[in-house]
């Protein structure tokens, strides 16, 4: 029994926390939310020549030809800096679809300025409020040409390539497209949470290759692969909302003591501590169950990033609650990670969207 | 990451596997036991005497102690493994969980060799079963406020008090007992841990009835009970320091219970119901709360594996362990609650012969709330959590310093 990550593994995690505490502090998260650049550049590029971009990128494509245990303990810290990097969208969906689905010329294309930064994807799935279901995809691909719109399409403005849902001859599947190509129109979206852009994308007869073999099923099994990613982001995240948390309420004095003695404040935190903790625990079996390529997967992954969307969510609206009116300020960091959680967990389909899931699925296994 | 175990793991858990399949029955797919049920009738205590007595014939009971005394001396991952094994197989309901799970340890850890030669082997063997007399009915969470008194007399204490929630009393040769032996010091400083005879003269055992009509709870009266000063466990006055190491072991031991895979029979329950002629399994409510049900239930069974690694690892849990009775047990009254709510008015029944599976969950929601209290409270295991986890302060107190004789107290309970 080790159901535990290697050293090696935590050691590459000490390294990314290393780094990401002397190039992404807070202040970073914040220079982006509110200035203009749409991501933190320099922290991107310092991240690729970590090789996290291209953690689980092959060697011969200049990928650091990791496994997803070492991606996901790159994501925790990505999470938990609030890194303000269109890391997600390019590294969980759009390099794992090509990792999947890629011909081999799209991979020889790609997958190298994939892995050194010089090219960031997204992955271009909803088209308009509301759950947008699978079968009511409605952009459209004819004779190799694109139409459609996408929103919101997270990183969409600021990406060289896109991985778009669309239907081809009445099925739907997923389709790369070069955003510097013509009949491709990109308008920046106000975002929730600024330090992470968004995009409108109006395709209009734009160029565009299919990825092969792309059905329900495969679409399905690359959501899971990024829910299990974004789930160690979301626990990192919400490990550092509360640790910021509890120095505050220990900093406090209120009545002659800290809060942080109050059992109105230490129940509540105790609580949080419980939910991050088998958010935690739900992630770390999914890692397993995606590094192993384990049926388990389609059960642990919706269960991950159910606990871990949940879990990130309810530490944030605490984190304001416990710092009072200071949590409600614009100068204190609060907000960063109540905008970051809500963005987590819409980005990636709802908590209703996965709960359904994850019941449908354990239906079929019971069944079965 | 690999669940698999190592070649040590793997040799362990085939002899073990071995001698279960000679000497037990092995249970078929859905044959589990309640875990909150417990042994009531003297039949039942036999069956469970001789089942511990062939264990101990063989080297398997105690297997984590050491084999001075009977036990085996394995590691706490190979306990582990002797326990997924036996719950595999049909065994008596078990009466030494108090014994090997707190007492034991306890005597252990603070007994004279003497004392440990004198008690230990005949806990191992289950020739003598043991109870805990901590709580008292004015001191609860607040256990250290326990108002039941040791006076010395020559090479004895005499007893005056009355303790409850003693599990199992009525078949108990021996009892772990916290008293006050002094209460002109701060509370926690006046208190000494000794074993009593629980066949004694002055000893009373008068059963609880739950509100599950379940009858495994006593109130003990000690009446001038005569205790030998060589049945003192540790120094006069050390009481507090002994009675914490008696409540680790129970947190560790009642929050190690199982019981949780069942949330998932939810799934096929609410499959065969119907809500508005459908069946109820294809509500949107009722799909989003069990997938929330599932969703704790997988992440305890998972944290669960992170303890386990610990473990093998060679490295004990620590006050973290508090987290499964307290999110366990909330997550059973929920759950239980929900399937009661599904069978619709049905809900209200408690009639095996209606819907058998509404009995099940009916009986679960009646356990649960002595769940939620015995062997800490939900509120004492958050303090823990937030004080010992997350190293918030500990509560301001009003008796601080204040000589137990000195403590205010409210007025005694009606009912």
């Amino acid at each position: 029994m080790n159901f535990d990550f290697s050293e090696e593994q935590k050691l590459l995690q000490q390294t990314a926390r290393d780094f990401l505490a002397e190039q992404s502090p807070l202040s970073t998260c914040r220079e982006v939310l509110e200035g203009d650049a749409p991501y933190a550049a320099a922290l991107w590029k310092g991240a690729a020549e970590m090789g996290w971009q291209g953690a689980v990128i092959p060697e011969s494509f200049g990928g650091a030809g990791f496994g997803h245990l070492e991606l996901a303990m790159i994501a925790e810290e990505v999470g938990r800096a609030l890194a303000p990097i269109p890391f997600g969208p390019s590294v969980y969906l759009a390099t794992e679809a090509l990792l999947r689905f890629g011909s081999p010329a799209q991979q020889k294309s790609w997958l190298p300025r994939l892995a050194d930064g010089s090219a960031i994807g997204c992955f271009a799935f909803a088209e308009r409020p509301g759950q947008n279901a699978f079968e009511s995809v409605e952009a459209k691909v004819s004779g190799g040409k694109l139409s459609g719109t996408k929103l919101p399409v997270g990183d969409g403005d600021v990406a060289s390539l896109a991985i778009v849902a669309a239907q081809d001859g009445g099925r739907v599947g997923l389709h790369l497209v070069d955003l510097s190509t013509s009949g491709v129109t990109r308008t920046p979206l106000e975002s929730f949470d600024p330090s992470r852009s968004q995009a409108k994308l109006v395709f209009e007869g734009a160029a565009c290759e299919p990825l092969a073999g792309t059905d329900a099923a495969a679409i399905a099994k690359l959501l899971d692969v990024a829910a299990v990613l974004q789930a160690f982001e979301q626990v990192g995240a919400a490990t550092r909302a509360l640790e910021i948390t509890r120095e505050f309420v220990l900093g406090r004095y209120a009545f002659g003591k800290p809060i942080a003695a109050f059992q109105s404040i230490k129940h509540r935190l105790a609580d949080l501590w419980c939910e991050i903790e088998l958010a935690r625990s739900n992630a770390y079996y999914a890692a397993w169950a995606l590094s192993n390529d384990s049926p388990e997967l389609a059960a642990a992954a919706p269960l991950a990033r159910i606990a871990a969307s949940e879990a990130f969510e309810h530490v944030t609206v605490e984190m304001i609650q416990m710092h009072g009116g200071v949590g409600y300020t614009w100068e204190y960091d609060c907000h960063l990670f109540y905008r970051r959680a809500k963005l987590l967990s819409a980005s990636l389909g709802t908590p209703r969207y996965w709960k359904n899931l994850l019941v449908d699925r354990l239906r079929a296994s019971r069944a079965a | 990451m690999d669940f698999n175990d190592t070649p040590e793991e793997a040799a362990f858990r085939a002899e073990a596997v071995a001698w279960l399949e000679a000497n037990a029955e092995r249970r078929q797919p859905g044959d589990t036991d309640n875990p909150l049920n417990e042994a009531t009738t003297p039949e039942m205590v036999a069956e469970a005497k001789a089942w511990q007595k062939k264990k101990a014939d063989a080297g398997w009971a105690c297997i984590t102690w050491p084999k001075e005394y009977g036990g085996r001396g394995a590691t706490p991952m190979q306990n582990v493994i002797w326990n997924e094994e036996q719950a595999k197989f049909r065994t008596p309901r078990d009466i030494y969980g108090i014994g090997i799970g707190m007492c034991g340890p306890t005597i252990l850890a603070h007994g004279t060799p003497e004392q440990r030669k004198r008690w230990i082997p005949k806990l191992i063997s289950g020739e003598e079963v043991w109870c805990q007399l901590f709580s008292e009915p004015s001191a609860g969470s607040d256990l250290a406020g326990l108002r039941s008194t040791a006076v010395r007399q020559g090479d004895d204490w005499i007893v005056n008090g009355q303790k409850i929630w003693t599990t199992g009393a009525q078949f108990c040769d021996w009892g772990v007992l916290v008293v006050r032996t002094d209460p002109t010091v701060a509370k926690h400083a006046g208190l000494t841990y000794f074993v009593v005879d629980m066949h004694a003269p002055g000893v009373e055992i008068r059963p609880i009835t739950q509100i599950n009509q379940g009858r495994g709870f006593n109130e003990v009266f000690f009446t001038d009970v005569r205790i030998p000063d060589d049945q003192r466990i540790s120094e006069v006055g050390n009481g507090w320091a002994v009675s914490i190491t008696t409540l680790m072991n129970e947190r560790q031991s009642i929050g190690a219970g199982g019981g949780l895979g069942a949330l998932e029979d939810l799934i096929d329950y609410a499959a065969a119901l119907e809500i508005d002629g459908r069946p109820a399994i294809e509500d949107g409510h009722v799909r989003e709360r069990i997938a929330d049900f599932v969703v704790k239930a997988r992440g305890l069974k998972n944290t669960s594996l992170r303890t386990l690694t610990a473990l093998s690892q060679g490295r004990m849990p620590g006050p973290e362990a508090s987290m499964g009775k307290l999110v366990g047990a909330v997550l059973q009254q929920e759950a239980s609650s929900f399937a009661m709510e599904l069978a619709g008015a049905a809900g209200g029944l408690l009639d095996a012969g209606q819907l058998p599976e509404a009995t099940l969950w009916a009986e679960r929601y009646l356990s649960i709330p002595g769940l939620r209290i015995a062997g800490g409270t939900d509120e004492v295991l958050r303090n823990i959590i937030a004080e010992r986890v997350l190293g918030l302060p500990p509560d301001a107190r009003a008796d601080k310093g204040i000589a137990f004789k000195d403590i205010p107290t409210g007025p005694p309970s009606k009912k």
